[in-house]
């Protein structure tokens, strides 16, 4: 196996983006990848493009071929792929896009994400979100997305120390790192009291518990290590690349408030990187609502169980604290559109180890981790990124 | 949801018939047909579950997708069956009277709608046995 850089990044801004149309999304966030790099089209070997629903957001299936197409790369007949997995589907398609260049199949390949969610109304999007997790036995009965995660923090603070107040600190920080990044939906601070006075949801969850519905593409250049003096932009080398996979149905869990595909891939991502949870300098984590980030720090090591929430009310996890999380302010303040989160995470990790993160710079940062989960928990993407 | 695709699973809906693992005993509901214990040794059979059980944990769902809108505020709950398996189900009683540890009994209700002219499900939700 080859090692693999990202030799450049792109990011659209992310928002309700009423005027662009979903394949001029991808196009954006692309073209600004490549100029980063330094890499013309025509020497793009592969593209790997992360979507979780474009079928029912846009009804436009056949996603690799029509983004190849309008990138302008249908004349050089590219291969070009769409990758699904829920809100997954951006850390796979960067997951396949590494693995193609790592096993020399590939030398220069583009990973991108893309989601247009903001062409249906909010109940058609609530619909087609549900859709990651199992249909036929959650849907069906009647859980939504957030009323799932918020069975996992009813489960958590029956079980460990956490109040309310502890919840609602993470999306504080996450508005707080969302309003020092120029891409980000949300670019306000919020006090505690927002998320409290905020509607009910899913008890517990309030609405600022949760991340919004969001248009946006994510894309990043990957070449073989050895190749990196061929191109402008400044690589930084992916360290590992893990994904595991649990049940589809949060009821079938080993442990509600625990995501063992979590826990596996970062063993597996650790393991292959000869790392562990200290010398990660930043993490952008899977914030889906607030009890996901809690959840996800502890699985990823970065604290024992039932101490997230001290971690999170101790600023240890904000900018300037021990291990600082979402840096980008996370999917509750940059935004989630589901297929672009993974790459997001990607672009936001390479741009702070390279210095470039501005008034959100993590000092000194030279190993970054990213965690991308699907659905509640059934897919769940880690990488660990690091400076050369 | 189709006529035909809710008619396919109207046994397991309506009666909670679920599988068993003849092999090693283990219980599935919803139900598999592949036991991921024993795999291809599996021996996997019907099985008519009691319905019986206790809440795991739960929410109250206040903002519901098209097919529940009209059904909000209701009570969604975990709930694992005196035989093992665990199911995602709705509690047929007030956001104040659920508790994590609640024992359970299914009643057949009226599950959802597609739309308001479109079909109507019926299925089990979960009622409070000490409320009823
Ligand atoms: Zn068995």
């Amino acid at each position: 196996m080859r090692d693999v850089a990202v030799i450049g990044v792109g990011c659209t801004t992310f928002g309700e983006k009423w005027s662009t149309a979903f394949r001029h999304l991808f196009i954006e966030a692309g073209a600004l990848a490549l100029e980063d790099a330094g890499v013309q089209g025509e020497q793009v070997d592969a593209l790997y493009v992360g979507n979780m629903s474009a079928g029912r957001f846009v009804e436009q299936e056949h996603i690799g071929a029509l983004i190849a197409d309008y990138a302008g790369l249908a004349t050089t007949h590219i291969a070009s792929t769409r990758v699904e997995a829920a809100c997954a589907s951006g850390g796979l398609a960067f997951r396949q896009a590494v693995i193609a260049v790592a096993s020399g199949m590939e030398d220069i390949v583009v990973a991108a994400g893309v989601e247009k969610m903001t062409d249906v109304g909010t109940g058609a999007s609530v619909e087609a979100l549900a859709g990651a997790a199992d249909r036929e036995w959650e849907g069906f009965v009647g859980a939504t997305f957030p009323g799932l995660y918020a069975m996992m923090a009813v489960d958590y603070m029956h079980r460990y120390p956490l109040s309310r107040e502890d919840l609602a600190q993470v999306a504080v920080k996450n508005h707080s790192n969302g309003a020092k990044n120029p891409i980000a939906q949300f670019q306000q601070e919020i006090t505690i009291d927002t998320v409290l006075r905020s509607s009910l949801v899913a008890d517990p969850l309030r609405l600022f518990d949760c991340s919004p519905i969001t248009d946006g593409a994510a894309a990043v250049v990957l070449a073989p290590l050895e190749r990196v003096h061929e191109f402008t932009g400044t690589p930084v080398k992916v360290l590992a690349t893990a994904q595991a996979s649990d049940s589809i149905a949060l009821h079938d869990r080993r442990d509600i408030s625990t995501l063992d595909a979590t826990v596996a891939a970062a063993n597996r991502a650790f393991s292959k990187a000869h790392l562990t949870p200290r010398e990660i300098d930043l993490v952008e984590v899977h914030d889906c609502f607030t009890i996901a980030e809690i959840i996800a720090i502890e699985d990823l090591g970065f604290c024992r169980k039932g101490e997230g929430g001290r971690l999170t009310r101790e600023g240890e996890t904000a900018l300037g604290g021990r291990i600082p999380v979402n840096t980008s302010g996370g999917l509750k303040a940059c935004g989630h559109p589901v297929g672009a989160t993974g790459i997001k995470q990607v672009w936001e990790v390479v741009t702070q180890l390279r210095g470039e993160a501005g008034a959100r710079q993590v000092d000194s940062a030279e190993i970054g981790m990213t965690h991308n989960v699907g659905g509640t928990g059934a897919t769940v993407a880690v990488h660990i990124l690091g400076v050369t | 949801m189709s006529v035909a695709r809710f008619w396919r699973k109207i046994p397991q809906r309506y009666n909670l018939i679920g599988t068993r693992c003849g092999t090693c005993g283990r219980h599935f509901f919803p139900p598999r047909t592949f036991c991921p214990d024993c795999r291809r040794a599996g021996e996997i059979g019907p099985y008519h579950f009691r319905g019986t059980g206790e809440v795991v944990t739960f929410t109250v769902i206040r903002t519901a997708s098209e097919a529940f809108e009209q059904m909000t505020p209701y009570v969604l709950a975990i709930i694992r069956l005196d035989e093992g398996p665990q199911l995602t189900g709705q509690i047929v009683c007030t956001p104040e009277q659920a508790k994590i540890g609640m024992r359970v009994r299914p009643v057949f209700r009226r599950i959802g709608a597609d739309g308001t002219s479109g079909v109507i499900s019926y299925g089990t939700k979960f009622a409070p046995v000490a409320l009823s």
